[in-house]
């Protein structure tokens, strides 16, 4: 093998502050993305629950929809198609800069430009795009695991006494919820991950970066290779982080 | 102007490029792959069927690694199961792209690369699948069949797995679709495949994206949704022959 590994160079110099930009982009888009998909993904739950039709019908076709498209059509849609139905208001607020936060910033005499925090119509189309994916994703778990616990717990709650509303505040959601977290989570995972998908539109998150490394300074396996330990770093310390959260807080429910 | 007044024209192109985004500039040929220049949605489904049919085999050893005895086997299919579930599909494809021309001095084909990608993405989940799905019989089915004078592999070669993999079928389409959502992805390391041939259009006419990528939406979901619903139908058929606990 005559190929020379280059693994300091990888992760110092001007090579390694753009992996640190693009880790520091990549868990601030997909922060937001979880989020605004979260609660997305209630409403689009809730929808789902009501008695009218409409609604189930708008709800049904939204999660079915989104999930059988692919996220890259998505994001491509959302940013090269979707000027042409929205508002040409919605347009000029997607197609400014913003500084997400703090912006440019002087601390201990050093000079931050925040670059890397601006927030350029490409990010607000991924975050757009990896929320609605995700949301109908979140949606269905939320469903499943209302409808995991038994009906009848609804029918004797209502039975004591309790109206729908706090059959479901009190007896329906804290048990839905312990069932609910694990798999949520591991969607929140899957969106950090899809997250690098945002590299197609040049959005500058740590896969970007990676492609950055390979053509400036030709580190192209070490880039990427760095890069895939950031992603495997952090797809780690959370799911160690359920494992804790399932020991500790799950009730052990035997039906 | 509103947009009805270009939607005839729009739709139009949309309607003219249609044949590419369904196979590419395919041409019959007679020598060995019978085909070239395949490209769109045919390319895609060539991706994922070659893809899944790889994986199952790498997918189906790891997951019988993962519930093995042996502790070497079993560490070592954690680790690979874990480390590639953990890592978006979109680094793998760079890395094997880009790991090529270490280990052979010359890079290997976008497709083909992309292809190893998925194959080793994709088996990591059926390993997951398989162990699941070997996990969900009784456990008197192995003990019935040890107890009968089967050997272990005997076992599980005649008595678990060919209950095991029938329940696992809804999955496996499941992850096909996945796996075909995600054969969108070879677009950005230049696989001629629907989401590139979609941008070649793009790129091409510049002021029909909207009506594009609603078309690539909607042949993507035509594709995973009939298979979607085609595993759920076969959920329910199958529960009804599934080995219980009593």
């Amino acid at each position: 093998m005559q190929y020379q590994f280059n693994w300091i160079a990888t992760v110092t110099g001007e090579p390694g502050r753009w992996l640190w930009e693009g880790f520091v982009t990549t868990l601030e888009v997909s922060f937001i993305g979880i989020v605004f998909a979260m609660i997305l993904g209630i409403v689009i739950c809730v929808l789902r629950m009501t008695r009218f039709k409409p609604f189930v019908w708008f709800s049904v076709a939204y999660t079915e929809f989104f999930r059988n498209t692919p996220l890259l059509v998505q994001i491509f849609f959302w940013y090269f198609g979707a000027g042409v139905i929205l508002p040409d208001s919605i347009n000029d607020w997607i197609n400014q800069l913003y500084y997400w936060f703090p912006g440019p910033f002087t601390l201990g005499g050093g000079e931050y430009t925040g670059e890397w925090m601006l927030f350029s119509s490409e990010s607000v189309s991924v975050i757009i795009a990896l929320a609605v994916y995700t949301s109908a994703f979140i949606a269905e778990e939320l469903r499943a695991g209302i409808f995991s616990i038994p009906k009848n717990q609804l029918e004797a709650s209502r039975a004591t006494g309790l109206t729908f509303l706090q059959a479901y505040r009190f007896v329906i959601m804290p048990q839905a919820i312990r069932i609910v977290v694990p798999p949520l989570i591991s969607q929140f995972l899957n969106l950090i991950k899809n997250s690098s998908l945002a590299m197609a539109l040049g959005v500058t998150e740590l896969t970007y970066q990676a492609t950055q490394i390979e053509s400036y300074h030709g580190l192209a396996f070490e880039g990427f290779t760095v890069a895939t330990l950031i992603y495997l770093a952090i797809s780690l310390v959370v799911s160690f982080a359920i494992n804790m959260y399932n020991k500790h807080f799950m009730l052990q429910v035997k039906y | 102007m509103s947009y009805w007044d270009v939607a005839p024209e729009h739709w139009g192109l949309i309607w003219d490029n249609l044949d590419y985004f369904l196979w590419g500039a395919a041409k019959f040929t007679d020598q060995f792959p019978y085909v070239e220049n395949l490209g769109g949605l045919a390319a895609s489904i060539v991706l994922a069927v070659l893809g899944i049919l790889g994986a199952f085999w790498l997918g189906l050893g790891a997951g019988l690694m993962r519930i093995s005895r042996n502790r070497f086997a079993k560490y070592t299919s954690i680790v690979y199961i874990e480390a590639i579930r953990g890592t978006p599909l979109l680094m793998l494809i760079f890395w094997f792209f880009f790991l090529a021309p270490i280990l052979m001095g010359q890079t290997l084909p976008a497709f083909h690369s992309t292809l190893i990608a998925f194959i080793v993405f994709t088996s990591a989940y059926i390993g997951e699948i398989v162990r699941a799905g070997v996990n969900a019989l009784p456990r008197g089915q192995m003990e019935a069949a040890r107890g009968s004078g089967l050997s272990h592999v005997q076992a599980m070669r005649y008595v678990i797995l060919p209950q095991a993999l029938r329940n696992m079928i809804p999955s496996f389409v499941n992850q096909f679709v996945s796996l075909t959502k995600d054969t969108s992805l070879a677009y950005i390391i230049g696989v001629n495949e629907l989401m590139r041939t979609a941008v070649q259009v793009d790129n091409r006419e510049t002021k029909i994206s909207f009506e594009i990528y609603i078309t690539i939406a909607i042949l993507y979901f035509v594709v995973c949704y009939v298979l979607t619903s085609y595993s759920r139908r076969l959920e329910k058929k199958l529960s009804r022959y599934q080995a219980r606990d009593r």
